[in-house]
Protein backbone atom coordinates (compact mmCIF):
# COMPACT_ATOMS: atom_id res chain seq x y z
CA UNK A 1 0.00 0.00 0.00
CA UNK A 2 2.73 2.12 0.64
CA UNK A 3 4.50 2.04 -2.93
CA UNK A 4 1.55 3.25 -4.61
CA UNK A 5 1.46 7.11 -3.99
CA UNK A 6 5.51 7.06 -4.68
CA UNK A 7 5.53 10.04 -7.39
CA UNK A 8 7.80 8.71 -10.66
CA UNK A 9 5.77 5.32 -10.94
CA UNK A 10 2.16 6.76 -10.27
CA UNK A 11 2.74 9.30 -13.38
CA UNK A 12 4.12 6.78 -15.49
CA UNK A 13 1.46 4.73 -15.18
CA UNK A 14 -1.15 7.80 -15.63
CA UNK A 15 1.40 8.87 -18.88
CA UNK A 16 0.70 5.41 -20.26
CA UNK A 17 -3.00 4.52 -19.11
CA UNK A 18 -5.34 4.06 -22.14
CA UNK A 19 -9.14 4.86 -22.99
CA UNK A 20 -11.54 2.52 -24.52
CA UNK A 21 -14.03 2.62 -26.90
CA UNK A 22 -16.25 -0.28 -27.73
CA UNK A 23 -18.80 0.22 -31.27
CA UNK A 24 -21.86 -1.41 -31.94
CA UNK A 25 -20.38 -4.66 -30.83
CA UNK A 26 -22.40 -7.94 -31.54
CA UNK A 27 -21.04 -11.31 -30.67
CA UNK A 28 -23.49 -14.55 -31.16
CA UNK A 29 -22.01 -18.33 -29.89
CA UNK A 30 -23.84 -20.59 -32.52
CA UNK A 31 -27.93 -19.27 -31.70
CA UNK A 32 -27.64 -17.15 -29.06
CA UNK A 33 -26.84 -13.44 -29.49
CA UNK A 34 -24.94 -13.11 -26.58
CA UNK A 35 -23.73 -9.21 -27.34
CA UNK A 36 -26.35 -6.88 -28.81
CA UNK A 37 -24.89 -4.14 -29.96
CA UNK A 38 -22.83 -2.68 -27.04
CA UNK A 39 -21.82 1.10 -27.11
CA UNK A 40 -19.25 1.74 -24.39
CA UNK A 41 -16.30 4.40 -23.31
CA UNK A 42 -14.57 4.44 -21.15
CA UNK A 43 -12.08 7.36 -20.61
CA UNK A 44 -8.55 7.25 -19.63
CA UNK A 45 -7.64 6.33 -15.76
CA UNK A 46 -11.40 5.91 -14.91
CA UNK A 47 -12.94 2.82 -13.30
CA UNK A 48 -15.62 1.47 -14.95
CA UNK A 49 -17.75 -1.47 -12.69
CA UNK A 50 -20.15 -3.87 -14.71
CA UNK A 51 -22.97 -5.14 -13.12
CA UNK A 52 -25.86 -7.86 -14.86
CA UNK A 53 -26.73 -10.87 -13.92
CA UNK A 54 -25.11 -13.92 -15.04
CA UNK A 55 -25.42 -14.82 -18.24
CA UNK A 56 -26.02 -11.37 -19.54
CA UNK A 57 -22.50 -10.88 -21.60
CA UNK A 58 -20.31 -9.67 -19.24
CA UNK A 59 -17.54 -12.23 -19.54
CA UNK A 60 -18.09 -12.22 -23.22
CA UNK A 61 -17.65 -8.31 -23.46
CA UNK A 62 -14.39 -8.03 -21.46
CA UNK A 63 -12.64 -10.76 -23.38
CA UNK A 64 -13.50 -8.82 -26.92
CA UNK A 65 -11.71 -6.17 -25.61
CA UNK A 66 -8.58 -8.41 -25.44
CA UNK A 67 -9.30 -10.16 -28.20
CA UNK A 68 -9.65 -13.49 -26.55
CA UNK A 69 -13.23 -13.75 -27.87
CA UNK A 70 -13.53 -12.70 -31.64
CA UNK A 71 -16.31 -10.06 -32.19
CA UNK A 72 -18.75 -10.35 -35.32
CA UNK A 73 -19.74 -6.61 -36.21
CA UNK A 74 -18.58 -3.47 -34.77
CA UNK A 75 -15.19 -2.26 -32.89
CA UNK A 76 -13.10 -2.07 -30.23
CA UNK A 77 -9.66 0.19 -29.54
CA UNK A 78 -7.81 0.55 -26.72
CA UNK A 79 -6.19 4.24 -26.56
CA UNK A 80 -7.44 5.20 -30.39
CA UNK A 81 -5.67 1.44 -31.69
CA UNK A 82 -8.07 -1.04 -33.41
CA UNK A 83 -7.65 -4.35 -31.53
CA UNK A 84 -7.73 -7.83 -33.71
CA UNK A 85 -7.96 -5.56 -36.91
CA UNK A 86 -5.93 -2.87 -39.20
CA UNK A 87 -8.14 -0.43 -40.69
CA UNK A 88 -7.23 0.44 -44.22
CA UNK A 89 -9.52 3.13 -46.11
CA UNK A 90 -13.69 1.17 -45.45
CA UNK A 91 -11.90 -2.64 -45.22
CA UNK A 92 -11.08 -4.07 -41.66
CA UNK A 93 -7.95 -6.45 -42.01
CA UNK A 94 -7.69 -9.41 -39.39
CA UNK A 95 -4.52 -9.33 -37.49
CA UNK A 96 -2.29 -12.00 -37.25
CA UNK A 97 -1.70 -13.73 -34.66
CA UNK A 98 1.45 -12.25 -33.62
CA UNK A 99 0.54 -8.95 -33.70
CA UNK A 100 -2.40 -9.69 -31.77
CA UNK A 101 -0.06 -11.19 -28.99
CA UNK A 102 1.80 -7.96 -28.88
CA UNK A 103 -1.45 -5.42 -28.35
CA UNK A 104 -2.33 -8.02 -25.23
CA UNK A 105 0.69 -6.90 -24.02
CA UNK A 106 -0.91 -3.52 -23.59
CA UNK A 107 -4.13 -5.12 -21.54
CA UNK A 108 -3.86 -6.91 -18.31
CA UNK A 109 -6.62 -9.33 -17.76
CA UNK A 110 -7.37 -11.30 -14.40
CA UNK A 111 -9.59 -13.76 -14.44
CA UNK A 112 -11.97 -15.40 -11.80
CA UNK A 113 -10.10 -19.12 -11.87
CA UNK A 114 -6.68 -17.33 -11.62
CA UNK A 115 -5.41 -19.37 -14.24
CA UNK A 116 -1.71 -19.18 -12.64
CA UNK A 117 0.61 -21.52 -13.64
CA UNK A 118 0.87 -24.50 -11.55
CA UNK A 119 3.96 -25.82 -12.61
CA UNK A 120 5.92 -22.64 -11.96
CA UNK A 121 6.73 -20.82 -8.83
CA UNK A 122 4.88 -17.45 -8.08
CA UNK A 123 8.12 -15.44 -9.60
CA UNK A 124 8.19 -17.48 -12.62
CA UNK A 125 4.56 -16.77 -13.34
CA UNK A 126 5.45 -13.08 -13.21
CA UNK A 127 8.62 -12.81 -15.21
CA UNK A 128 6.84 -15.32 -17.93
CA UNK A 129 5.54 -12.53 -20.07
CA UNK A 130 7.75 -9.79 -19.69
CA UNK A 131 10.77 -11.95 -21.11
CA UNK A 132 9.10 -13.96 -23.82
CA UNK A 133 6.66 -11.89 -24.96
CA UNK A 134 8.64 -8.36 -24.06
CA UNK A 135 12.26 -9.65 -24.40
CA UNK A 136 13.32 -8.17 -21.13
CA UNK A 137 16.54 -9.37 -19.38
CA UNK A 138 15.38 -11.66 -17.02
CA UNK A 139 17.33 -9.88 -14.22
CA UNK A 140 15.58 -7.14 -14.70
CA UNK A 141 12.24 -9.00 -14.99
CA UNK A 142 12.77 -10.74 -11.36
CA UNK A 143 13.49 -7.62 -9.59
CA UNK A 144 10.54 -5.63 -11.04
CA UNK A 145 8.99 -8.79 -10.54
CA UNK A 146 9.67 -8.98 -6.53
CA UNK A 147 8.82 -5.03 -6.58
CA UNK A 148 5.06 -6.47 -7.64
CA UNK A 149 5.04 -8.79 -5.07
CA UNK A 150 5.82 -6.28 -2.60
CA UNK A 151 2.96 -4.15 -3.55
CA UNK A 152 0.82 -6.76 -3.54
CA UNK A 153 1.60 -8.25 -0.23
CA UNK A 154 3.64 -11.05 -1.06
CA UNK A 155 7.17 -10.31 -0.91
CA UNK A 156 8.06 -13.91 1.02
CA UNK A 157 5.85 -16.04 -1.41
CA UNK A 158 8.02 -15.68 -5.02
CA UNK A 159 9.34 -19.12 -4.76
CA UNK A 160 6.15 -20.70 -3.71
CA UNK A 161 3.97 -22.93 -5.93
CA UNK A 162 0.58 -21.70 -6.68
CA UNK A 163 -1.56 -24.71 -5.03
CA UNK A 164 0.84 -24.06 -1.97
CA UNK A 165 -1.19 -20.20 -1.65
CA UNK A 166 -4.74 -19.65 -0.65
CA UNK A 167 -7.47 -18.56 -2.94
CA UNK A 168 -6.90 -14.50 -2.47
CA UNK A 169 -2.95 -15.02 -2.30
CA UNK A 170 -3.17 -16.75 -5.53
CA UNK A 171 -5.25 -14.05 -6.95
CA UNK A 172 -2.82 -11.53 -5.79
CA UNK A 173 -0.27 -12.95 -7.59
CA UNK A 174 -2.19 -13.35 -10.68
CA UNK A 175 -2.98 -9.72 -10.88
CA UNK A 176 0.98 -8.94 -10.24
CA UNK A 177 1.30 -10.91 -12.90
CA UNK A 178 -0.63 -8.65 -15.21
CA UNK A 179 0.79 -5.76 -13.91
CA UNK A 180 4.27 -7.09 -14.71
CA UNK A 181 3.62 -5.59 -17.97
CA UNK A 182 2.67 -2.44 -17.30
CA UNK A 183 -0.65 -2.19 -18.85
CA UNK A 184 -2.36 0.87 -19.91
CA UNK A 185 -5.88 -0.96 -19.08
CA UNK A 186 -6.53 -3.63 -16.53
CA UNK A 187 -9.69 -5.91 -17.23
CA UNK A 188 -10.69 -7.93 -14.07
CA UNK A 189 -13.52 -11.07 -14.41
CA UNK A 190 -15.09 -11.42 -11.11
CA UNK A 191 -11.85 -11.38 -9.55
CA UNK A 192 -13.76 -12.29 -5.88
CA UNK A 193 -16.25 -14.65 -7.11
CA UNK A 194 -13.72 -17.84 -6.84
CA UNK A 195 -12.63 -16.42 -3.39
CA UNK A 196 -13.82 -17.78 0.18
CA UNK A 197 -15.77 -14.68 1.73
CA UNK A 198 -12.98 -13.58 4.36
CA UNK A 199 -10.14 -13.83 1.38
CA UNK A 200 -12.41 -11.26 -0.82
CA UNK A 201 -11.01 -8.44 1.09
CA UNK A 202 -7.16 -8.42 0.46
CA UNK A 203 -7.84 -8.62 -3.12
CA UNK A 204 -10.17 -5.85 -2.98
CA UNK A 205 -8.08 -4.20 -1.52
CA UNK A 206 -5.04 -4.36 -3.78
CA UNK A 207 -7.81 -3.57 -6.98
CA UNK A 208 -8.53 -0.56 -5.06
CA UNK A 209 -4.90 0.34 -4.33
CA UNK A 210 -4.35 -0.13 -8.21
CA UNK A 211 -7.50 2.31 -9.24
CA UNK A 212 -6.09 5.45 -6.88
CA UNK A 213 -2.77 5.05 -8.89
CA UNK A 214 -4.75 5.93 -12.05
CA UNK A 215 -4.80 2.79 -14.42
CA UNK A 216 -7.60 2.60 -16.69
CA UNK A 217 -10.09 -0.51 -15.79
CA UNK A 218 -13.04 -2.17 -16.32
CA UNK A 219 -14.08 -4.58 -13.43
CA UNK A 220 -16.89 -7.13 -13.53
CA UNK A 221 -17.65 -7.75 -10.11
CA UNK A 222 -21.05 -8.37 -8.08
CA UNK A 223 -19.31 -6.29 -5.35
CA UNK A 224 -21.48 -3.20 -5.07
CA UNK A 225 -19.68 -1.64 -2.06
CA UNK A 226 -16.36 -2.66 -3.97
CA UNK A 227 -18.50 -0.39 -7.01
CA UNK A 228 -19.76 2.40 -4.77
CA UNK A 229 -16.31 2.83 -3.49
CA UNK A 230 -13.94 2.70 -6.49
CA UNK A 231 -16.32 3.22 -9.37
CA UNK A 232 -16.16 6.45 -12.13
CA UNK A 233 -19.16 4.67 -13.84
CA UNK A 234 -21.45 2.02 -13.13
CA UNK A 235 -22.81 -0.06 -16.07
CA UNK A 236 -25.40 -2.82 -16.03
CA UNK A 237 -26.07 -5.12 -18.27
CA UNK A 238 -29.17 -6.95 -19.46
CA UNK A 239 -29.55 -9.70 -21.96
CA UNK A 240 -26.46 -8.53 -24.05
CA UNK A 241 -27.37 -5.01 -23.94
CA UNK A 242 -25.90 -2.42 -21.47
CA UNK A 243 -29.27 -1.22 -19.94
CA UNK A 244 -28.06 1.73 -17.93
CA UNK A 245 -24.87 3.64 -17.28
CA UNK A 246 -23.78 6.23 -15.23
CA UNK A 247 -22.28 7.45 -11.67
CA UNK A 248 -22.58 4.76 -8.80
CA UNK A 249 -24.27 7.54 -6.73
CA UNK A 250 -27.28 7.77 -9.67
CA UNK A 251 -27.10 4.19 -10.87
CA UNK A 252 -26.93 2.04 -7.76
CA UNK A 253 -29.41 4.43 -5.39
CA UNK A 254 -31.20 5.82 -7.78
CA UNK A 255 -31.67 3.23 -10.69
CA UNK A 256 -33.75 4.56 -13.88
CA UNK A 257 -34.96 1.14 -14.60
CA UNK A 258 -36.84 -1.87 -13.83
CA UNK A 259 -34.47 -4.30 -14.15
CA UNK A 260 -31.75 -2.24 -12.71
CA UNK A 261 -33.96 -2.19 -9.58
CA UNK A 262 -34.59 -5.91 -9.65
CA UNK A 263 -30.86 -6.72 -10.24
CA UNK A 264 -30.02 -4.38 -7.53
CA UNK A 265 -32.46 -5.55 -4.62
CA UNK A 266 -31.24 -9.60 -5.53
CA UNK A 267 -27.73 -8.80 -4.76
CA UNK A 268 -27.72 -5.97 -2.10
CA UNK B 1 -27.17 -48.26 13.73
CA UNK B 2 -27.24 -44.64 14.37
CA UNK B 3 -29.77 -44.09 17.51
CA UNK B 4 -26.49 -42.64 19.79
CA UNK B 5 -25.78 -39.68 17.23
CA UNK B 6 -29.89 -39.03 16.78
CA UNK B 7 -32.12 -36.44 18.01
CA UNK B 8 -34.09 -38.03 20.89
CA UNK B 9 -37.08 -37.67 19.11
CA UNK B 10 -38.54 -41.16 19.74
CA UNK B 11 -38.02 -42.72 23.00
CA UNK B 12 -34.68 -44.16 23.47
CA UNK B 13 -35.19 -47.54 22.48
CA UNK B 14 -31.90 -48.87 24.46
CA UNK B 15 -29.43 -46.66 25.97
CA UNK B 16 -25.80 -47.30 24.75
CA UNK B 17 -23.22 -47.05 26.97
CA UNK B 18 -21.56 -43.52 26.00
CA UNK B 19 -17.99 -44.37 24.96
CA UNK B 20 -15.46 -44.79 27.45
CA UNK B 21 -11.85 -45.44 27.98
CA UNK B 22 -12.58 -49.11 28.68
CA UNK B 23 -14.01 -49.75 26.03
CA UNK B 24 -11.99 -52.10 23.05
CA UNK B 25 -11.66 -51.66 19.22
CA UNK B 26 -11.97 -55.41 18.14
CA UNK B 27 -11.45 -55.54 14.61
CA UNK B 28 -12.94 -57.46 11.91
CA UNK B 29 -11.59 -61.00 11.09
CA UNK B 30 -10.65 -62.14 7.79
CA UNK B 31 -9.94 -66.04 8.12
CA UNK B 32 -10.57 -66.82 3.90
CA UNK B 33 -7.51 -64.39 3.22
CA UNK B 34 -5.92 -66.31 5.53
CA UNK B 35 -6.59 -69.18 3.54
CA UNK B 36 -5.60 -67.15 0.43
CA UNK B 37 -2.14 -66.15 1.79
CA UNK B 38 -1.12 -70.07 2.75
CA UNK B 39 -2.34 -71.02 -0.97
CA UNK B 40 -0.12 -68.70 -2.24
CA UNK B 41 2.79 -68.64 -0.47
CA UNK B 42 3.20 -73.19 -0.92
CA UNK B 43 2.68 -72.25 -4.30
CA UNK B 44 5.14 -69.95 -4.48
CA UNK B 45 7.74 -71.48 -2.76
CA UNK B 46 7.02 -74.60 -5.16
CA UNK B 47 8.06 -72.64 -8.22
CA UNK B 48 10.66 -71.52 -6.57
CA UNK B 49 12.07 -75.16 -5.70
CA UNK B 50 11.35 -75.65 -8.95
CA UNK B 51 13.33 -73.04 -10.49
CA UNK B 52 16.40 -73.91 -8.75
CA UNK B 53 16.21 -77.37 -7.95
CA UNK B 54 15.16 -78.52 -11.55
CA UNK B 55 17.87 -79.40 -13.82
CA UNK B 56 16.58 -78.33 -17.13
CA UNK B 57 17.24 -74.77 -16.38
CA UNK B 58 20.56 -75.43 -16.59
CA UNK B 59 21.96 -72.28 -14.54
CA UNK B 60 25.48 -73.43 -15.54
CA UNK B 61 24.55 -72.78 -19.25
CA UNK B 62 22.57 -69.49 -18.34
CA UNK B 63 25.86 -68.03 -16.50
CA UNK B 64 28.27 -68.68 -18.86
CA UNK B 65 26.09 -67.46 -21.53
CA UNK B 66 25.07 -64.47 -19.79
CA UNK B 67 27.64 -61.80 -20.58
CA UNK B 68 29.04 -63.44 -23.51
CA UNK B 69 30.21 -60.50 -25.95
CA UNK B 70 27.49 -61.67 -28.80
CA UNK B 71 24.54 -61.29 -25.82
CA UNK B 72 26.30 -57.85 -25.08
CA UNK B 73 26.17 -57.05 -28.61
CA UNK B 74 22.91 -58.15 -29.23
CA UNK B 75 21.70 -56.22 -26.04
CA UNK B 76 23.26 -53.05 -27.34
CA UNK B 77 21.55 -53.34 -30.67
CA UNK B 78 18.25 -53.74 -28.82
CA UNK B 79 18.69 -50.49 -26.82
CA UNK B 80 19.57 -48.75 -30.19
CA UNK B 81 16.54 -50.27 -31.53
CA UNK B 82 14.01 -48.57 -28.96
CA UNK B 83 16.14 -45.27 -28.49
CA UNK B 84 15.89 -44.64 -32.04
CA UNK B 85 12.67 -46.13 -32.74
CA UNK B 86 10.98 -44.35 -29.09
CA UNK B 87 13.06 -40.62 -30.47
CA UNK B 88 11.93 -40.94 -33.50
CA UNK B 89 8.31 -42.19 -32.97
CA UNK B 90 8.03 -39.60 -30.46
CA UNK B 91 9.12 -36.89 -33.06
CA UNK B 92 7.05 -37.51 -35.78
CA UNK B 93 4.08 -37.96 -32.97
CA UNK B 94 3.63 -35.28 -31.63
CA UNK B 95 3.90 -33.39 -34.82
CA UNK B 96 1.22 -35.33 -35.45
CA UNK B 97 -0.87 -34.58 -32.72
CA UNK B 98 -0.49 -30.78 -33.11
CA UNK B 99 -1.77 -31.75 -36.50
CA UNK B 100 -4.88 -33.41 -35.09
CA UNK B 101 -5.65 -30.36 -32.69
CA UNK B 102 -4.95 -27.94 -35.27
CA UNK B 103 -7.78 -25.80 -36.94
CA UNK B 104 -7.12 -26.61 -40.82
CA UNK B 105 -9.54 -29.78 -41.25
CA UNK B 106 -6.83 -31.44 -44.17
CA UNK B 107 -4.17 -31.39 -41.63
CA UNK B 108 -6.68 -32.83 -39.20
CA UNK B 109 -7.38 -35.55 -41.86
CA UNK B 110 -4.15 -35.94 -42.98
CA UNK B 111 -2.96 -36.71 -39.52
CA UNK B 112 -6.26 -38.92 -38.64
CA UNK B 113 -5.68 -41.00 -41.41
CA UNK B 114 -1.70 -41.39 -40.42
CA UNK B 115 -3.00 -43.00 -37.13
CA UNK B 116 -5.87 -45.28 -38.68
CA UNK B 117 -3.49 -46.54 -41.00
CA UNK B 118 -0.54 -47.70 -38.85
CA UNK B 119 -2.61 -49.07 -35.93
CA UNK B 120 -4.22 -51.16 -38.20
CA UNK B 121 -1.27 -52.53 -40.32
CA UNK B 122 0.31 -55.34 -38.17
CA UNK B 123 3.91 -54.64 -36.57
CA UNK B 124 5.69 -57.35 -38.51
CA UNK B 125 3.70 -56.72 -41.71
CA UNK B 126 5.14 -53.03 -41.61
CA UNK B 127 8.85 -54.35 -41.02
CA UNK B 128 8.14 -56.90 -43.80
CA UNK B 129 7.30 -53.80 -46.34
CA UNK B 130 10.56 -51.61 -45.13
CA UNK B 131 12.39 -54.31 -45.44
CA UNK B 132 11.59 -54.87 -48.95
CA UNK B 133 11.11 -51.31 -50.03
CA UNK B 134 13.95 -51.68 -52.30
CA UNK B 135 10.83 -53.84 -54.45
CA UNK B 136 8.72 -50.94 -54.44
CA UNK B 137 11.01 -47.97 -55.05
CA UNK B 138 14.23 -48.15 -56.33
CA UNK B 139 15.39 -44.79 -55.68
CA UNK B 140 14.44 -42.12 -53.25
CA UNK B 141 14.72 -38.24 -53.89
CA UNK B 142 14.56 -35.39 -52.09
CA UNK B 143 13.56 -31.74 -54.03
CA UNK B 144 10.98 -30.04 -55.54
CA UNK B 145 7.57 -32.65 -55.57
CA UNK B 146 7.60 -34.11 -59.35
CA UNK B 147 10.56 -31.87 -60.09
CA UNK B 148 14.40 -31.58 -60.07
CA UNK B 149 15.72 -33.18 -57.01
CA UNK B 150 18.45 -32.45 -54.91
CA UNK B 151 19.28 -35.12 -53.65
CA UNK B 152 18.70 -39.00 -54.37
CA UNK B 153 19.64 -42.14 -52.88
CA UNK B 154 19.65 -46.13 -54.11
CA UNK B 155 17.42 -47.87 -51.95
CA UNK B 156 19.29 -50.49 -50.89
CA UNK B 157 21.98 -48.45 -49.76
CA UNK B 158 19.62 -46.71 -47.92
CA UNK B 159 17.15 -48.65 -46.15
CA UNK B 160 19.80 -51.05 -44.85
CA UNK B 161 18.71 -53.88 -42.23
CA UNK B 162 18.96 -51.29 -39.36
CA UNK B 163 17.41 -48.49 -40.88
CA UNK B 164 14.22 -50.13 -41.95
CA UNK B 165 13.57 -51.80 -38.70
CA UNK B 166 14.01 -48.47 -36.69
CA UNK B 167 11.61 -46.69 -39.39
CA UNK B 168 9.32 -49.67 -38.76
CA UNK B 169 9.10 -49.68 -35.14
CA UNK B 170 9.32 -45.48 -35.09
CA UNK B 171 6.19 -45.28 -37.98
CA UNK B 172 4.53 -47.68 -35.85
CA UNK B 173 5.08 -46.18 -32.40
CA UNK B 174 4.51 -42.28 -33.78
CA UNK B 175 1.16 -43.42 -34.11
CA UNK B 176 0.46 -44.68 -30.59
CA UNK B 177 2.12 -41.41 -29.25
CA UNK B 178 0.40 -39.09 -31.52
CA UNK B 179 -2.80 -40.25 -29.50
CA UNK B 180 -0.59 -39.93 -25.46
CA UNK B 181 0.13 -36.40 -26.82
CA UNK B 182 -2.72 -35.29 -27.64
CA UNK B 183 -4.54 -36.63 -24.73
CA UNK B 184 -2.20 -35.06 -22.98
CA UNK B 185 -2.35 -31.52 -24.40
CA UNK B 186 -6.24 -31.94 -24.07
CA UNK B 187 -5.79 -32.70 -19.98
CA UNK B 188 -4.15 -29.11 -19.68
CA UNK B 189 -7.13 -27.20 -18.38
CA UNK B 190 -8.38 -25.07 -21.14
CA UNK B 191 -8.09 -21.79 -18.99
CA UNK B 192 -3.73 -21.88 -19.02
CA UNK B 193 -3.64 -21.19 -22.88
CA UNK B 194 -6.01 -17.89 -22.54
CA UNK B 195 -3.99 -16.42 -19.98
CA UNK B 196 -0.99 -17.59 -21.69
CA UNK B 197 -2.80 -15.63 -24.53
CA UNK B 198 -3.84 -13.06 -22.34
CA UNK B 199 -0.26 -12.18 -21.39
CA UNK B 200 0.91 -12.10 -24.87
CA UNK B 201 2.70 -14.90 -24.65
CA UNK B 202 4.53 -16.06 -27.63
CA UNK B 203 2.62 -19.22 -29.49
CA UNK B 204 5.44 -21.72 -29.37
CA UNK B 205 6.48 -20.52 -26.22
CA UNK B 206 3.25 -21.24 -25.07
CA UNK B 207 3.04 -24.78 -26.22
CA UNK B 208 6.46 -25.34 -24.85
CA UNK B 209 7.06 -23.32 -21.59
CA UNK B 210 2.63 -23.56 -20.30
CA UNK B 211 0.70 -26.63 -21.88
CA UNK B 212 3.79 -29.39 -22.92
CA UNK B 213 5.26 -29.11 -19.02
CA UNK B 214 1.44 -29.40 -17.90
CA UNK B 215 0.56 -32.46 -20.79
CA UNK B 216 3.67 -34.33 -19.67
CA UNK B 217 2.18 -35.26 -16.47
CA UNK B 218 -0.67 -37.28 -18.14
CA UNK B 219 1.70 -38.29 -20.88
CA UNK B 220 4.41 -39.84 -18.93
CA UNK B 221 2.88 -42.92 -17.45
CA UNK B 222 1.39 -43.81 -21.12
CA UNK B 223 4.38 -43.02 -22.90
CA UNK B 224 6.58 -45.68 -20.21
CA UNK B 225 4.34 -48.05 -21.07
CA UNK B 226 5.03 -47.54 -24.79
CA UNK B 227 8.76 -47.63 -24.36
CA UNK B 228 8.46 -50.73 -22.29
CA UNK B 229 6.03 -52.24 -25.16
CA UNK B 230 8.62 -51.08 -27.34
CA UNK B 231 11.91 -52.24 -25.91
CA UNK B 232 10.08 -56.00 -25.76
CA UNK B 233 8.46 -55.37 -28.91
CA UNK B 234 11.68 -55.13 -30.88
CA UNK B 235 11.84 -58.91 -30.37
CA UNK B 236 9.59 -58.97 -33.60
CA UNK B 237 12.71 -57.13 -35.63
CA UNK B 238 14.14 -61.15 -35.49
CA UNK B 239 12.13 -61.72 -38.85
CA UNK B 240 14.76 -59.21 -40.41
CA UNK B 241 17.38 -61.25 -39.11
CA UNK B 242 18.94 -58.50 -37.69
CA UNK B 243 21.37 -59.28 -34.39
CA UNK B 244 18.69 -57.98 -31.52
CA UNK B 245 18.79 -60.16 -28.46
CA UNK B 246 16.15 -62.28 -29.06
CA UNK B 247 17.69 -63.44 -32.70
CA UNK B 248 20.89 -63.68 -31.05
CA UNK B 249 19.72 -65.90 -28.39
CA UNK B 250 17.85 -68.21 -31.06
CA UNK B 251 20.89 -68.64 -33.31
CA UNK B 252 23.16 -69.70 -30.10
CA UNK B 253 20.56 -72.36 -29.26
CA UNK B 254 20.16 -73.22 -32.54
CA UNK B 255 23.92 -74.45 -32.41
CA UNK B 256 24.22 -75.47 -29.04
CA UNK B 257 20.71 -77.20 -28.30
CA UNK B 258 20.23 -75.59 -24.86
CA UNK B 259 17.20 -73.72 -25.82
CA UNK B 260 15.60 -73.02 -22.10
CA UNK B 261 18.92 -71.68 -20.45
CA UNK B 262 19.21 -69.47 -23.54
CA UNK B 263 15.44 -67.79 -23.50
CA UNK B 264 16.59 -67.27 -19.63
CA UNK B 265 18.88 -65.33 -20.77
CA UNK B 266 17.17 -63.44 -22.85
CA UNK B 267 14.14 -63.17 -20.62
CA UNK B 268 16.86 -61.84 -17.65
CA UNK B 269 17.91 -58.51 -19.94
CA UNK B 270 14.14 -58.04 -20.45
CA UNK B 271 12.98 -57.88 -17.01
CA UNK B 272 16.70 -56.25 -16.37
CA UNK B 273 16.28 -52.94 -18.63
CA UNK B 274 12.55 -53.11 -18.09
CA UNK B 275 13.46 -52.51 -14.48
CA UNK B 276 16.05 -49.97 -15.37
CA UNK B 277 13.07 -47.79 -17.31
CA UNK B 278 10.64 -47.82 -14.52
CA UNK B 279 12.85 -46.10 -11.84
CA UNK B 280 13.76 -43.75 -14.55
CA UNK B 281 10.36 -42.94 -15.12
CA UNK B 282 9.81 -42.61 -11.43
CA UNK B 283 12.47 -39.75 -11.30
CA UNK B 284 11.16 -38.33 -14.55
CA UNK B 285 7.91 -38.11 -13.33
CA UNK B 286 8.55 -36.90 -10.11
CA UNK B 287 10.10 -33.74 -12.00
CA UNK B 288 7.10 -33.09 -13.94
CA UNK B 289 5.17 -33.35 -10.82
CA UNK B 290 6.87 -30.18 -9.54
CA UNK B 291 4.31 -27.66 -7.72
CA UNK B 292 1.46 -30.09 -7.88
CA UNK B 293 -0.24 -30.95 -4.18
CA UNK B 294 -0.89 -34.26 -5.51
N1 LIG C 1 -17.47 -20.10 -25.79
C1 LIG C 1 -18.82 -20.10 -25.68
N2 LIG C 1 -19.57 -20.92 -26.45
C2 LIG C 1 -20.91 -20.92 -26.35
N3 LIG C 1 -21.62 -20.15 -25.52
C3 LIG C 1 -20.94 -19.30 -24.73
C4 LIG C 1 -19.51 -19.24 -24.76
N4 LIG C 1 -19.11 -18.32 -23.85
C5 LIG C 1 -20.24 -17.84 -23.28
N5 LIG C 1 -21.33 -18.42 -23.80
C6 LIG C 1 -22.73 -18.11 -23.45
O1 LIG C 1 -22.93 -16.73 -23.62
C7 LIG C 1 -23.74 -16.22 -22.60
C8 LIG C 1 -23.06 -15.07 -21.90
O2 LIG C 1 -21.96 -15.59 -21.20
P1 LIG C 1 -21.00 -14.68 -20.32
O3 LIG C 1 -20.46 -13.59 -21.15
O4 LIG C 1 -20.02 -15.60 -19.69
O5 LIG C 1 -22.01 -14.12 -19.23
P2 LIG C 1 -21.69 -13.48 -17.82
O6 LIG C 1 -20.22 -13.31 -17.69
O7 LIG C 1 -22.43 -12.19 -17.81
O8 LIG C 1 -22.25 -14.42 -16.81
C9 LIG C 1 -24.06 -17.38 -21.67
O9 LIG C 1 -25.35 -17.85 -22.00
C10 LIG C 1 -23.03 -18.39 -22.00
O10 LIG C 1 -23.53 -19.69 -21.83
MG1 LIG D 1 -18.85 -14.21 -16.36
Amino acid sequence: MSSVTVDPAAEAQAATTAKVEIRAVHKTFGPLHVLRGIDLDVRAGEVTVVLGPSGSGKSTLLRTINHLEKVDSGTVSVDGTLVGYRRSGNKLYELRERDILKQRTRIGFVFQNFHLFPHLTVLENIVEAPVSALKRPRKEAEAAARTLLERVGLADKAEAYPKQLSGGQQQRVAIARALALEPGLLLFDEPTSALDPELVGEVLDVIKDLAASGTTMIVVTHEIGFAREVADTVVFMDEGRIVEQGPPAEVLDSPRHERTRAFLSKVL
Amino acid sequence: MSLTSDPPVTRAVEKEPVAGPELVVVPVRHPWRWVAVAVTAVLLVQFVHGLVTNPGWEWDVFAAFFTTETVLRAVWVTLQLTFHGTALGFAIGIVLAFMRLSASPFLRSVAFGYIWAFRSIPLIVQLLFWFNLAYLYKELSIGIPFGPSFLSFDTTGLVGEMSAAVLGLALHQAAYAAEIVRGGVLAVDEGQVQAAASLGIPRLRQVRRIVLPQAMRSILPNAANEIISLFKGTSIVSVMAIGELFYQVQVVYGRNGRVVPLLMVATAWYVLLTTALSVVQHYVERHYAKGSVR
